[in-house]
């Protein structure tokens, strides 16, 4: 019995540990970079591991431990062996140092995370100047290369990552001169925006696009307008760091005819983090747009018990699901459909994302006329999950109308506020 | 005596075919260019097609190079590791008034000797591109269009002309140009000066201030300015072929195209500029191409955007190419190649060659000239990372730096090394693709940079 997990981030280790625990007999992990561990390898901060593990401790520990936890569980971690494809016949097609290799496995778990957009794909035009980044690249270029990054930055974003940028470029020898956000307010949490205003002075521009960057050979300014009153103006800097915006990693997920999510972007996956096609699960940041480490490692233990269960007990694989969709101004649900049996979520939680702030929000989940789930959040933020109950599961019909989640009542809509 | 035999100024696809053919001689030929990187200009920033000549102004030079381009390339490329596919395309008709005008375009296409142009019906176009947007009356096929790399291309040719023994000198604007009173010619370069008996000018864009600098007035560059926009490689299966549009008396139109890479290509815009260096994308540029994407073909715009870049094409005044020997001085002028440039290079060289011959310039055959093969950066081939036989030889090809354009390690030290090496990352990304992906160095940005610094870990 072998399973094959794509990606030696949080989830795909998590999951590998979980698989062996629950009797897997081959548990295989292949990640692409020298060092398995995922995006924490690069994330300096404090404050991994909390939910999963029990304790807190850095990015890079964290990433470490990772690792020496699922090798110890007795999975294989390959580091340098990268799945760049499916051959014809659903085998996993892996390159690696030790040469190309098909493998077929019992079960696959895709569990390939997510990235930050890059500037090409926000369409910001002007020059193509050096010193245009994303967080992931300012990361490990001060984290992993100790790199001088440059002097003066604008960070291009108001979220948990653009604060942490915040940071990491002040590591790296630069001046934060303003962070923009298109929306009226940042997206994080105050003290981290005290923290930057207070000691990095770091002035926030609300309500603010970038619509050009210029320079030659590097970068020496960007164009910002104000969306309210339409004013352009330009702003000195030699770095600009393009945060947040994730988008998750779906190639392996495209390439295997997986269907995917209009709001999250990844894989549609039901709450036993099953996709489409049988025998593949997914799970972590290639589910959504980042959620933080220790969510994205319960999401691949979750679908190490899933599959497991497929495994050892010959489940079947469901040929239906019923999907639970959002409708504006949420963005996304996850997981996004029924599991068979109506099993719990990751957690026994659904994360759902808005794309506007909302104050004292009810959101209400409905079958059709029928209400299944009704209760008030106090605040949607977007970028930011909140988590609902998932007891409404029981009272589903599998055979039914597909599942829509929405917001009813909202004391203040903030969008358009200062 | 002057130092040389033949300077060319201008490294570009144009500048670096020209040593390439002189280097199969035994001459002493140097290749002086402003830039850090052969190929770095108006070379790099196109369609990359590579064109039959089918709508070209039939007699002229262009027409005539441009198809005899397409035959040499197509068989040098091959041989030389450059990535080459014919595609073919359809010149579609989105109106009655448009379809009105295939006549006239076949008679065009056979008065400029192709004859293989045909007229596709309205159902076997969309049988054969399922995605085009609705619309279409029904499209012309050019078979013989394609898509040729127009990065491997000027490499492959200065690499072969380095080998051949023409010098190659980079970051070395040329400043003055004279001719001398004995005869030849004396060119001041950022990095010195040099005498040469005969003297090429392919400058491009700056091919007329050359030209000036030695007391010409032929033509002048206007820099038209050309926005292009590359979808990420999951549209790709939405495109078989190029699709042209009807050109209109000031433009030949937005197309779509494959590129070698594996993307799809969305452009170009047209607007004539008045900086030479003004490679800029705009916003008005980009909300253009992307209403008529929407247009030819909506569902490409739910893609996600890769990059976004802007060339200039060095047009002049004229209708047809800049070329000119002036045979009792021994110089030689090639100028306002526009975007044919590319297709015709081979062909331009071999003009340049049998005319400078003809000038006197004594052409004596080498014993033993020198052949290339480049590395294939083409999605249509097989690439190191695929190759179980080249990763058992040296598990550097198996270890891959760049994860969404599969690049190897072992290539990008290639790169780094050989006869022409990468000095910064924009080099580095035209010979190995290397940062050309989706992510653009989210992930492996911070590697290549300290590769190109000097790091060699694995």
């Amino acid at each position: 019995m072998t399973v094959v997990i794509v990606g030696g981030g949080p989830a795909g280790l998590a999951c590998a540990v979980e698989l062996r625990r629950r009797g897997v007999a081959d548990v295989l992990a292949l990640d692409r970079e020298r060092e398995a561990g995922g995006i924490p390898r690069h994330s300096a901060h404090q404050g991994f591991g909390l939910r999963d593990l029990r304790r807190v401790m850095s990015g890079p520990r964290y990433a470490r431990r990772y690792v020496e936890l699922a090798r110890e569980a007795g999975a294989r971690v390959e580091e340098e062996a990268m799945v760049t494809g499916w051959s014809a016949e659903g085998a996993l097609e892996v390159t690696s140092p030790e040469g190309r290799d098909m493998i077929r496995p019992d079960a696959v778990v895709l569990a390939t995370g997510c990235r930050e957009r890059p500037r090409s794909a926000r369409l910001v035009p002007g020059s193509r100047p050096e010193g245009v980044l994303t967080t992931g690249q300012l990361q490990q270029l001060v984290e992993l290369y100790g790199v001088q990054v440059g002097k003066r930055a604008v960070v291009v974003g108001a979220e948990h990552v653009s604060f942490s940028a915040v940071v990491t470029l002040a590591r790296g020898g630069a001046d934060v001169v303003g962070m923009t956000t298109e929306l009226p307010r940042h997206q994080s949490l105050a003290v981290f925006r005290a923290g930057a205003a207070l000691r990095y002075r770091v002035p926030l521009w609300t309500r603010t696009a970038v619509t050009g960057i210029h320079g030659r050979p590097r970068v020496e300014e960007v164009e910002l307008v104000d969306l309210d009153s339409g004013q352009t103006r330009s702003v000195a800097c030699d770095t600009v760091v393009f945060t947040a915006d994730w988008i998750p990693d779906y190639e392996l997920a495209v390439l295997a005819g997986l269907e995917l999510d209009p709001g999250t972007r990844g894989p549609r996956v039901d709450t036993g983090l099953r996709t489409t096609r049988p025998g593949i699960f997914a799970a972590g940041n290639l589910l959504h747009g980042a959620e933080p480490a220790d969510v994205a490692a319960l999401g691949g233990r979750h679908a190490a018990a899933t599959a497991a269960r497929w495994l050892l007990e010959r489940c079947l694989w469901p040929e239906q699901r019923l999907p639970i969709a959002c409708r504006a101004p949420l963005r996304w649900i996850s997981p996004n459909a029924v599991g068979p049996g109506r099993e719990a979520p990751p957690r026994g939680r659904f994360g759902i994302r808005s794309g506007e702030f909302v104050r004292n929000a009810t959101l209400e989940i409905r079958q059709g006329e029928r209400l299944l789930w009704s209760g008030r959040v106090a605040r949607l933020v977007p970028g930011r999950s909140v988590s609902v109950s998932s007891n409404w599961l029981e009272s589903v019909d599998v055979a039914g109308d597909p599942v829509e989640v929405r917001l009813t009542r909202a004391r203040a809509r903030l969008t358009r506020l200062g | 005596m002057p130092d040389h035999d033949v300077v060319i100024i201008g490294a570009g696809v144009v500048g670096t075919a020209i040593a390439r053919e002189l280097s199969q001689f035994d001459l002493r030929c140097m290749l002086v260019e402003a830039g850090p990187d052969v190929g770095a200009g108006t070379s790099k920033a196109n369609t990359a097609l590579l064109h039959t000549g089918f709508d070209m102004k039939p007699g002229t030079l262009e027409s005539r190079l441009d198809r005899r381009g397409h035959e040499l390339l197509s068989a040098y490329a091959p041989e030389a590791g450059i990535p080459l596919e014919r595609t073919g395309a359809l010149l579609v008709a989105w109106s009655d008034e448009e379809r009105a005008a295939f006549p006239g375009i076949v008679d065009l296409s056979r008065a400029n000797g192709y004859e293989a142009i045909r007229e596709v019906e309205f159902d076997e176009l969309y049988r054969r591109e399922p995605h085009l947007g609705p619309g279409a009356r029904g499209a012309l096929e050019i078979p013989d269009e394609g898509i040729v790399c127009s990065f491997t291309t000027p490499l492959a040719f200065a690499t072969e002309a380095v080998l051949g023994g023409c010098e190659l000198r980079l970051n070395a604007p040329v400043t003055a140009a004279e001719r001398l009173e004995k005869g030849g010619f004396r060119v001041n370069t950022a990095r010195g000066p040099l005498t040469t008996r005969y003297l090429v000018n392919a400058a491009g864009l700056r091919s007329d201030e050359v030209d000036q600098m030695l007391g010409h007035r032929g033509f002048t560059v206007t820099p038209r300015r050309g926005e292009l926009i590359v979808f990420d490689k999951l549209a790709r299966p939405l495109l078989k072929h190029i699709v042209l549009a009807v050109p209109r008396a000031t433009t030949k139109g937005v197309l779509l195209a494959p590129t070698v890479y594996g993307n799809v290509l969305l452009g170009p815009t047209a607007r004539d500029v008045e900086d030479k260096d003004d490679t800029s994308s705009t916003s008005e540029g980009l909300a253009y191409l992307r209403s008529e994407g929407e247009r030819l073909m909506p569902e490409l715009l739910a893609h996600e955007v890769t990059a976004i870049y802007a060339g200039l094409r060095a047009a002049t005044e004229h209708t047809d190419y800049q070329l000119s020997i002036h045979a009792p001085e021994g110089y030689a002028v090639v100028g306002g190649i526009r975007s044919t440039g590319l297709t015709a290079s081979m062909a331009i060289a071999e003009h340049v060659r049998t005319e400078l011959g003809a000038a006197g310039l004594p052409l004596r055959p080498k014993e033993d000239p020198p052949a290339v093969r480049m590395p294939n950066i083409g999605e249509a081939f097989p690439r190191p990372y695929v190759l179980q036989e080249r990763i058992a030889e040296n598990p550097d090809y198996g270890r891959i730096v760049c994860f969404c354009e599969r690049v190897t390690y072992g290539e990008i030290l290639d790169a780094l090394s050989g006869p022409i090496p990468a000095t910064d990352l924009d080099g580095l990304r035209r010979r190995t693709r290397v940062l050309m992906g989706r992510c653009q160095g989210f992930f492996c940005g911070a590697r290549v940079a300290a590769m190109l610094a000097g790091d060699r870990r694995r």
